[in-house]
């Protein structure tokens, strides 16, 4: 039985006050809040296992090595992939998707074609660029409509054998749509691309599961999902991973260095050059436990009602807008308010204790589209409640009086 | 008026509200009366890196004193700009680059001169001092 009250025990920070006020947190969908069993687990990696881990015939690293591989294993049957040494720890979902980019630099040719859809987080665009000037390859962007919704027709007919990579996001971060992924990737393959999905703000709400989902390659930040930042996954399959040259040199990644020539270690160390987050990677599996114990079901429904309410709730506000209007959206609401700067209502809103984001949310290209300087966007966790939606609806109103 | 003195002015405006409402209000309020960059300067040149509002700044020697000219997309950021802009402008370029702004702090806008501030307050008074660094060597 979910219970919010209950739950909401379960993380300290939401007790804090800010100035003066108690602390109503929206910007999950930049970072979310850690448990205490995350933190715990985080305690128990200094106070009783610290080591370096893979190398160390102590048992102090052979610990830290297990729990560590643990981990592994444990994102690999959250996300269902087939093998553990298919997850690769890196240090969030940016890192992820520069390792592929990197990788795919000694694959393409001039004139091959990467698609790209038109919402997504600078980390899934800049990378990409890079990687097309490097290379020559070309890169094309899937148009979405007004709604915040792919235009699913426009990307068949960019689809051609040219098309060597399509990335993507599972979810916007600053709209909130769902994407059609099954059909993005199927209809990739259909082509003979890649696809890279770009999970970061699905994770926190969706279980994925790549081998239903077929997908080459699929990003994780720890931070989004009740873990901590810094440490991430990205998840490829192993006949990729096994194309992909290393992205970074050093310990770790290697089988025989001389300097003559240098062999790779096996997969996944041969993408985990040097000593890695091993407490954020243990802390990342005990995040998993955590949120799986709720059940990723439980979560969705809440965070559907709460979306639902506070969707319904803003929208009684004059004047107040919402972009983004997917008709499968997760719990983000990216709103202006008519001749009111989205800098001004975030400004008002923290004097009043309302933590939201304001501004292009790293996704200028979304903000161009519609024409506007940014957002305010609140982002709504399983831990928020609906009388936290109250508070940001007062808020909000409060706000709007003051700056019209 | 010497800086000073007009940073006490505002000290003073600022010391009759007991509440960051009524603080926020009067600063909207300074905003409207900011004297308004021309439209013509209203270029991406002299947008103020580090807000995440827009901010213009424009600036011009008057006989031996600078005289600034702002705008702003955001309310709030207007009036932070406007307090600025009623402190530095009309004054002489070395002292604007010699000029304190503790003043803020005690007002009540501390929370804006926080470097992690998308508003940029610590941009802006970077860029007005900039320009006064700029025109104090072409007097020299």
């Amino acid at each position: 039985m979910f219970d919010v009250q209950k739950i909401r025990k379960d993380f300290p920070i939401l007790n804090r006050e800010v100035n003066g006020k108690p602390l109503v947190y929206l910007d999950n969908a930049a970072t979310s809040h850690t448990p205490k069993q995350v933190m715990d687990a985080i305690v128990d990696y200094y106070s009783n296992y610290n080591a370096n881990i893979h190398r160390g015939v102590h048992t102090l690293s052979q610990e830290a090595t297990d729990k560590y591989e643990a981990a592994r294993h444990k994102i690999q049957n959250h996300f269902n992939a087939a093998k553990s040494h298919e997850i690769i720890f890196t240090s969030g979902t940016t890192h992820s998707i520069n390792l592929v980019a990197n990788g795919f630099s000694t694959l393409l040719e001039k004139g091959d074609e990467l698609l790209v859809s038109a919402m997504e987080h600078h980390s899934n665009i800049v990378p990409w660029q890079m990687l097309a000037e490097r290379t020559g390859a070309i890169l094309k962007v899937i148009p979405m409509s007004i709604k915040g919704e792919l235009e699913m027709d426009a990307y068949v007919r960019l689809l051609s054998d040219k098309t060597k990579l399509v990335f993507c996001n599972h979810i916007s971060n600053a709209l909130g749509t769902i994407n059609p992924i099954d059909e993005i990737i199927q209809k990739a393959h259909a082509v003979g691309a890649a696809v890279l999905i770009d999970g970061a703000q699905a994770a926190p709400h969706i279980k994925a599961d790549v081998q239903k989902l077929d997908v080459d390659f699929y990003t994780v930040s720890a931070h989004k999902m009740c873990g901590p930042t810094g440490v991430g996954m990205l998840y490829g399959k192993e006949e990729w991973l096994n194309k992909l040259p290393p992205y970074q040199g050093g310990g770790e990644m290697i089988a025989e260095v001389t300097f003559e020539k240098t062999t790779y270690a096996d997969l996944p160390h041969k993408f985990e050059a040097g000593t890695p987050n091993i407490c954020g990677g243990i802390a990342f599996g005990a995040a998993l436990d955590y949120m799986n114990d709720i059940g990723f079901e439980a979560i969705a429904a809440y965070e559907h009602e709460l979306l639902e309410y506070a969707t319904q709730k803003l929208l009684e506000i004059k004047g107040l807008k919402i972009y983004g209007t997917a008709k499968n959206k997760t719990s983000v609401i990216s709103f202006n308010i008519e001749g009111v700067h989205p800098y001004d209502i975030g400004t008002i809103l923290d004097k009043l204790g309302i933590a939201v984001r304001t501004g292009h949310h790293c996704a200028q290209p979304i903000m161009d589209f519609y024409k506007i300087p940014g957002t305010v966007r609140a982002s709504f966790c399983f831990y928020n409640t609906k009388n936290e939606v109250d508070v940001l609806v007062e808020g909000v109103k409060k706000a709007a009086a003051m700056l019209k | 008026m010497e800086i000073k003195e007009i940073q006490q002015e505002i000290i003073d405006e600022f010391s009759m509200f007991d509440d960051w409402m009524q603080r926020y209000e009067y600063m909207i309020e300074l905003g409207k009366s900011l004297p308004l960059i021309n439209e013509k300067y209203k270029t991406d040149d002299n947008i103020i890196k580090g807000c995440q509002s827009r901010v213009w700044v424009h600036a011009e020697l008057e006989d031996d004193k600078l005289v600034f000219t702002a705008d702003s997309d955001a309310i709030i950021t207007k009036g932070i700009i406007a307090i600025l802009v009623r402190t530095f402008s009309d004054q002489k370029p070395q002292d604007i680059i010699e000029a304190n702004t503790e003043f803020i702090d005690e007002i009540g806008l501390k929370e804006h001169l926080s470097p992690n501030r998308a508003n940029g307050l610590v941009s802006m008074i970077k860029q007005l001092k900039l320009y006064a660094v700029a025109y104090q060597t072409q007097l020299n």
